[in-house]
């Protein structure tokens, strides 16, 4: 190939790529990077008429935030979140996962796409529905936890009950797309090592421990590593079911920050908010490397 | 065997039924009279089917408009979608040029950064260039897709050297190529991307209620959210808006569902 014929082809790699990237740099990396330094000002609603009202407050934002009740409510509550969401969703999932998988299965792909449904119905749709299914007094959730005798239970009512009562949404909203991950590595495990534990007599716990676990670890931690970073991610939920209630108990970092910014109009506050939530983000993906590493997964 | 092979079915079948039980039970309810559903035990069926709740819908609500407003932006936001990252991820697979390879690497890097991350700054950002309040500032956002990009990368790396370049020997100019070489290979994968773009626009709600202040132009989930604020007592009501908000997504994830579940694989290998 000559030379011009190489620079012909370099022009048209630059050209294709250049809008999208161009789209990226000035609606991605751009805002990204703006975050940090408009959490070091004191960008509020006069600011936003003009912009002279505008002054460098260095960390202000964040000492204000350290001494905010609500923020570390909304950081606890995420916490909660994530360590009541992820083992429970990343149970239902493989669950589902195996539960598909089994070679005694009939008409599996009828069970995968249905079971697959509810992460592709639009959140906001079903949370609606949830609310009411949840619902005190003539909820469908209540109406067959009485059937085994158990008192109504105010879901949405109560701080003790509103946050598992969000994750239980959450987890039969979002358990197929991890569900479709799990199920792609189990059909990597060879069926004959399963044969042979079970035939040497090992009980389905068991094998579920030393021969699948083990095979799918480097999934498993893929999924918990997505699951934390979806759970980081909750706002549509606590604002259409308790709109962050009752007693701030399903405030979330992100809820946290929607109302900081555009409800209060706090921009400079909000954007430290975003800057933090960065940080939790970026540490959790580096212990995912780390933990990765370490296993051997890459 | 066959008795291990219907309880695994019949348990397969159980659990299938309580996750589809929700949509089922909106539906249903959906139909019924008004306050028909705030009874103890809760009715599975209408007693008399009725068109009620949708009428009100369409006519007191104006629900028509935030419908037609969720298709305009879904259905641009998934055309400018394609527009931007097809070209790219074929120029990332199949073009060398300078820096390709290092500008790739941070794009993968930045997939980690969700996007919410600089919805402050990008909020003012359109704001300055007059885009707030409007359907290209709810489109912004569908520009940036990191993700389709590397689906295209991905896809387009199994297209063989040799084709490319018997089509340049025949004296095709790169953009003849990617349009009458290229694109007929992507079919597939384009029809995943445009189903992900499409549902994930429709989905979507924290950008365009920060970004949609006018009612005129709420999409759906924006729609939907302020009516189930105000009107939590009419659980009919808005079972009727959950079905007109989710249907027809749910209905173009049936159809496609092939497409969409190959592309879902094709994005979680690259943990």
């Amino acid at each position: 190939m000559s030379a011009a014929d190489h620079g012909r082809e370099a022009r048209a790699g630059w050209a294709m790529s250049a809008p999208a990237l161009a789209a990226i740099a000035a609606f991605f990396v751009v805002p990204a990077i703006a975050s940090l330094f408009l959490s070091f000002t004191d960008f509020d609603i006069y600011a936003l008429a003009d912009a002279g009202n505008l002054r460098f407050v260095g960390f202000r934002n964040y000492e204000r935030l350290i001494e905010n009740p609500l923020f570390w409510k909304a950081m606890g509550n995420t916490l909660w979140f994530v360590v009541l969401g992820v083992p429970f969703i990343v149970a239902l999932s493989l669950f589902a996962a195996m539960l598909v998988n089994s070679r005694w299965l009939k008409w599996r792909p009828v069970w995968r796409v249905a079971l697959f449904a509810p992460y592709v119905t639009t959140l906001v749709a079903t949370a609606v529905v949830w609310r009411y299914l949840l619902h005190t007094r003539y909820g469908l959730v209540n109406y067959l936890l009485s059937l085994f005798g158990i008192a109504p239970i105010d879901w949405l009512g109560s701080p003790n009950a509103s946050l598992p009562a969000i994750l239980i949404f959450v987890g039969w909203k979002t358990f197929g797309y991890n569900m479709i991950i799990f199920l792609a590595a189990l059909q990597t495990v060879p069926r004959e090592l399963d044969e042979a534990a079970r035939i040497d007599g090992a009980g389905w716990f068991t094998r579920l421990r030393h021969v699948t676990l083990p095979a799918i670890a480097p999934t498993v931690l893929l999924v918990s590593v997505l699951t934390v970073a979806g759970m980081f991610q909750l706002f549509a939920e606590p604002y259409v079911m308790t709109q962050g209630g009752p007693a701030q108990s399903t405030v979330t970092i992100l809820y946290f920050m929607y109302e900081e910014g555009f409800k209060w109009w706090n921009l400079g506050s909000g954007a430290a908010v975003a800057f933090l939530l960065f940080l939790c983000i970026l540490a959790v993906t580096l212990v995912q490397l780390k933990l990765a590493k370490r296993g051997g997964a890459i | 065997m066959s008795v291990r092979r219907w309880s695994v079915t019949l348990l397969a079948a159980f659990v299938t039924l309580l996750t589809v039980a929700p949509l089922l039970w909106m539906v249903s309810v959906s139909f019924m009279a008004p306050g028909e559903a705030a009874q103890f035990p809760p009715p599975l069926l209408p007693e008399t089917p009725s068109l009620e709740n949708y009428r009100t819908l369409f006519g007191t609500f104006g629900i028509g408009r935030f419908l037609a407003n969720s298709l305009l932006v879904s259905t641009l936001a998934t055309g400018l979608a394609l527009l931007f990252t097809i070209p790219a991820g074929y120029a990332f697979a199949k073009l060398r040029f300078k820096g390709r390879d290092a500008t790739f690497r941070l794009l993968v890097a930045a997939l980690v950064v969700p996007g919410q991350i600089g919805m402050l700054p990008l909020f003012l950002e359109l704001k300055a260039m007059g885009l707030v309040n409007s359907y290209a500032g709810a489109l912004i956002p569908w520009l940036a897709g990191i993700f389709g990009i590397f689906l295209v990368r991905q896809y387009c790396l199994s297209i063989p050297d040799e084709m490319l370049e018997a089509a340049r020997i025949d004296g095709a100019s790169e953009g003849q190529i990617l349009r009458r070489v290229v694109l007929p290979i992507l079919t597939p994968i384009i029809v995943t991307l445009a189903l992900f773009v499409f549902l994930g626009s429709w989905n979507d709600f924290m950008w365009p209620l920060i970004v949609l202040a006018d009612q005129d132009l709420y999409t759906l989930p924006v729609a939907l959210a302020a009516m189930s604020r105000e009107h939590v007592q009419d659980n009919e009501l808005m079972m009727a808006g959950a079905v007109v908000t989710t249907l027809p997504v749910l209905i173009l994830f049936l159809a496609l569902q092939r497409f969409y579940l190959s592309g879902l694989l094709t994005g979680s290998v690259k943990g």
